[in-house]
């Protein structure tokens, strides 16, 4: 059975509290005991706390995929990306290199590629995915459209990263401010710029954090 | 069909068609429902193909088995002399083969019988021990019937093989294998 069709997963970086509640949430899991598919990046770690959590895309043209030479990555008719397929994986770490979100992970002990695949095997029977059903600041969200924007009125949901010259869309959504008006979200170019401290320039960022200093 | 269209496929790279792709990318696609996806002439292909092969290898093997040379019957050949076996006595001797060791048994001044000395259960050597009537297998407890073969006791399912005999005057000549179910 697919993934119900209205339900989808928004993350909202800005939420996280790093409480690493959805590390220890997903590494619980039965299909892959001990070890999570999901972290917390640190955003700057010299200047800051904040972290931001990182869970597969599911692109809809998946870039680990393309790369892979031995056709072990798969992705299903309601577009998640699934774990390498343990007979063909050759543990070769393309994928690893080639997603640009940094996602695929190589246990290198069991010679395999494994990555978050949304806990297929609950959302495919109308579950939320476990690090959904944890998150206490409901950074990582698992729900309708109408749903998120009936809780963040003043966010919208981008699926469109811009990586160099690839543009990537994405079935996870990003929650974004509504007054950064950005279509896209540029990465490479976000990179670049000079982050410190409490005061984040990303240009899309710019909207929402003048808007909370005048309140 | 209908289903088919409304899955999400990848695009690839190029941004064309999955059907204008290189063969290797139709061959070997990213998605769930264009992999899992066998057309009717791929399957009828496939079925043709190993039907053919199967028939090959049947007239393989009628071809080997119409060639093969047969091993005939066993040689009818002199195993002992009444004289050599006391009434109540047993002696070894093999046949069709070497190391097909065989018992040959004497119950009276005129009955002999003859029988494989593998247990039919996993193969020991079986012992005639004529003062009970039987022959026993000291593995797992098996026990065959004297005059017939037969198992009496113990695992074993058949019984053992009797060799024909053949007595001409004083000479014992061993001369087929009898291979018995029940």
């Amino acid at each position: 059975m697919p993934v119900p069709e209205q339900n989808e997963f928004f993350i909202d970086p800005n939420r996280c509290i790093g409480c690493q509640a959805c590390v220890q949430a997903c590494s619980e899991c039965e299909t892959h005991k001990g070890f999570s598919m999901i972290q917390l990046d640190y955003v700057d770690r010299a200047h800051s706390v904040q972290t931001a959590p990182v869970i597969c895309m599911h692109c809809d043209s998946p870039t680990c995929a393309e790369v892979c030479p031995a056709d072990a990555i798969k992705k299903t008719g309601d577009g998640v990306v699934q774990t390498a397929r343990k007979p063909r994986c050759i543990a070769c770490n393309n994928c690893v290199l080639a997603c640009p979100f940094g996602v695929p992970k190589m246990k290198t002990d069991f010679k395999l590629m494994m990555k978050c695949d949304m806990c297929y095997d609950r959302t495919s029977e109308g579950l939320k995915p476990m690090c959904a059903t944890v998150c206490p600041s409901q950074a990582l969200f698992f729900g309708t459209r109408g749903e998120i924007e009936a809780l963040r009125p003043r966010s919208v949901p981008i699926s469109q990263f811009q990586f160099g010259e690839q543009r990537i869309s994405t079935k996870v959504k990003i929650m974004l401010p509504r007054t950064g008006k950005a279509e896209y979200l540029d990465v490479t170019e976000a990179m670049d710029e000079k982050v410190t401290g409490k005061s984040i320039s990303l240009n899309i960022l710019d909207g929402m954090y003048s808007e909370a200093g005048a309140e | 069909m209908k289903g088919r269209q409304d899955e999400q496929l990848s695009l690839p790279p190029d941004g064309r068609s999955l059907a204008e792709q290189p063969k290797w990318r139709q061959d070997f696609p990213i998605d769930w429902p264009e992999d899992h996806y066998v057309s009717r002439r791929d399957f009828t292909k496939f079925m043709v193909l190993t039907s053919f092969a199967f028939v090959i290898g049947q007239v393989w093997i009628a071809l080997q088995n119409y060639f093969r040379t047969r091993r005939g019957d066993p040689a009818i050949r002199q195993i002992a002399t009444a004289d050599q076996v006391p009434i109540g006595g047993a002696l070894t001797f093999e046949y069709p083969y070497p190391h097909d060791t065989c018992l040959l048994l004497r119950l009276n001044e005129q009955e002999f019988v003859a029988y494989s000395q593998k247990c039919t259960h996993l193969s020991c050597a079986v012992v005639p021990q004529l003062e009970s009537n039987r022959l026993y297998c000291p593995c797992h407890e098996g026990a065959f019937d004297l005059a017939s073969g037969a198992p009496t006791a113990g695992p074993p399912q058949r019984p053992l093989p009797r060799i024909k005999l053949e007595i001409y005057g004083d000479a014992i000549y061993a001369s087929d294998v009898e291979l018995r179910t029940t």
